[in-house]
């Protein structure tokens, strides 16, 4: 018998909480309203993992004890990954940290995390994205692609969608503008609204458009038309409910002047309302931030030690990996595959633990890999939207694996 | 879109009528319109020579067979399944306001565009407004999306 519920989805962390999907006999047949990535995350791995301890298969609890082991006689192990698994099992994990007195960090160390700090300190206001949808007219999607790395977002939340406040829709009552370095899918439909900076310029136009803002003629190091930023600032300024999407583009460029951001959301608002919502990837990459900032008021980067949690540059993923980490737990991430080469070289070289429901590079070389369920197929719980509203995922079909959230509070048990 | 330039070159441009049309450009214009198919051409299925030129008019004809008789075409391969046209598309607008206008899925069966298992589908396509009495060129499913997965023929 094929019945039909309401799924939210888990492809990215748009969310999206309208997707009616068929199931019979504990099989999917049928998606609805989910764009190419939400259906790709419903048909699950290529490759499934399987319990392995030292590259050969083992029993589920073998791989488990195994993993307890090297996480223990390690003397400085890092927990690592967190943004594909529910807000259940990242507190599962903050609690491993704990107890071992170790290192715990996200993908957001590289990605998203610094603006997201800003918005939890309260240096940079943010609103919902179902305020955006009811209010913006002026949306600035700022090294941000969203029709490829957030395929709805566009047509849910930010451009499309007729809102109690822009009945019109997006011909009349909205304006999306991008601010990129090539002229992506999102750039192409901004049409106009198209501003192709200079990589690494992103820094220097945003001074440009304060400059701008308060009615001084900018001053650029590269070619472009002075006459197109004014109008651009005037744009902004007349915006009755802007938003500023910021995009990986924007992040990496501005990491080093993180300040600099909080400035120019500071001009905007001196002439009109405007909010900023980080492009968060991973289906809770922000839950991560937002469950560790409760526990230890940090949002990633923390060492756990004498009961207290510190912060810092040197507890990052990254620097973790150059010196100090002598054994690694990865939580659904593939750190081989997505960290620069230079840090996934070093990373071989010291005992890894796995925790994945499907085989990838990481697995090629990991000490354990202990297979889990797929969130939000699998297993339900919650998540953080990109702009941090609280949602619940809910399970589709029954899995063989047990959850990560199972699997990391069986480790507690093995190494209290 | 393929022009009917670009068909005549695959065309084997011998003009020898067997198609039942005086000369291949004859052939290629009943071909756009849709009177003859390419595989009326029997040169161009027997002979070896023009194998390639034969796989090349499979794929470009093979969507404008698919066309609906308005004359909409959609290219599944490049739909990533965003659902800009579902929420742009006037007529879903009209018949779905508090689902398709307001960026949801689609809630009930009068609406042109809804997306399935990540590709758009296409349904009532006669409620298009280019069609009918009162038709304007609307424009608002091609312009939306990215990939220029919708066009018409
Ligand atoms: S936009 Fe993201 S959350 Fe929404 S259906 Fe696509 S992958 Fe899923
Ligand atoms: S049969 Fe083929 S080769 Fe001959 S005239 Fe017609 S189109 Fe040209
Ligand atoms: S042309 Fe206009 S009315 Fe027709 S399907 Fe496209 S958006 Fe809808
Ligand atoms: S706008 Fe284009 S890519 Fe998006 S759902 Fe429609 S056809 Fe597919």
């Amino acid at each position: 018998m094929t019945e039909t519920v309401t799924w939210t989805c888990t492809g990215c962390a748009l969310l999206c909480e309208d997707i009616q999907v068929s199931i019979g006999d504990n099989r999917i047949e049928q998606v609805e309203h989910a764009c190419i990535k939400g259906r790709a995350r419903i048909l699950g791995c290529n490759e499934k993992a399987i319990p392995t301890v030292n590259g050969v298969n083992a029993k589920i609890d073998d791989a488990i004890k195994d993993a307890a082991r090297i996480l223990m006689e390690a003397k400085n192990p890092l927990l690592y990954g967190w943004s594909n698994s529910t807000n259940e099992a990242q507190m599962a994990g903050i609690e491993l940290a704990r107890t071992l007195g170790c290192v715990i960090d996200s993908t957001s160390s590289f990605c998203q995390g610094i603006t997201i700090n800003e918005i939890l300190n309260g240096t940079i206001p943010t609103c919902t994205l179902d305020e955006v949808r009811e209010k913006a007219d002026v949306m600035v999607f700022w090294g941000a692609d969203p029709m490829s790395s957030h395929p709805r977002h566009m047509s849910k939340y930010s451009y499309f969608p007729r809102g109690e406040l822009r009945q019109r829709g997006y011909e009349d009552d909205r304006t999306a503008i991008s601010i990129d370095v090539w002229q992506s899918r999102t750039a192409k439909i901004c049409k106009n609204g198209f501003h192709r900076i200079p990589p690494g310029k992103d820094i220097e136009f945003m001074r440009g458009l304060i400059d701008a803002l308060s009615g001084r003629v900018p001053k650029l190091s590269f070619d472009y038309d002075v006459k197109r930023i004014l109008e651009l600032a005037a744009t902004l300024k007349k915006a009755e409910f802007g938003v500023i999407f910021a995009g990986l583009g924007l992040v990496y460029s501005i990491k080093e002047d993180i300040a600099l951001l909080s400035e120019f959301m500071s001009a905007l608002n001196q002439f009109c309302s405007f909010s900023l919502i980080p492009m968060a990837g991973h289906f809770n990459m922000r839950g991560f931030n937002h469950n560790l900032h409760e526990k230890t008021g940090h949002i990633y980067r923390v060492k756990f030690d004498d009961g207290g949690a510190i912060s810092g540059v040197k507890y990052s993923v990254i620097e973790q990996i150059k010196s100090g980490a002598d054994a690694v737990l990865v939580v659904g991430s593939d750190p081989i595959a997505s960290l620069p080469v230079s840090i996934s070289r070093r990373l071989k070289d010291i005992p890894i633990i796995l925790i994945d429901p499907c085989m990838n590079l990481t697995s090629q070389v990991a000490d354990v890999t202990i297979p889990c369920s797929t969130s939000g197929i699998e297993v339900g719980g919650t998540a953080v939207r990109m702009d941090g509203k609280n949602m619940d995922i809910t399970s589709l079909v029954q899995g063989d694996n047990m959850s990560d959230e199972m699997i990391i509070r069986r480790i507690i048990e093995e190494v209290e | 879109m393929t022009s009917a330039m670009e068909i005549y070159q695959l065309l084997p441009k011998t003009n020898c009528k067997e198609c039942g049309e005086s000369t291949c450009m004859a052939f290629d214009v009943a071909l756009l319109s849709g009177t003859k198919r390419f595989t009326e051409c029997p040169p161009l299925m027997n002979e070896d020579k023009y194998s390639d030129s034969k796989q090349k008019l499979e794929e470009i004809l093979k969507p404008l067979e698919g066309a609906e008789e308005t004359g909409l075409i959609i290219h599944e391969e490049l739909c990533s399944g965003c659902g800009n046209c579902v929420v742009a598309c006037p007529v879903n607008v009209a018949n779905d306001s508090h689902g398709s206008g307001r960026g949801l899925g689609p809630t009930n069966n009068k609406v042109i565009f809804r997306v399935v298992d990540g590709k758009v589908k296409a349904a009532n396509v006669k409620e298009c407004r280019r069609f009918g009495k009162d038709k304007i060129l609307c424009r608002a499913c091609i312009d939306p999306c990215p990939t220029e997965a919708i066009e018409f023929v």
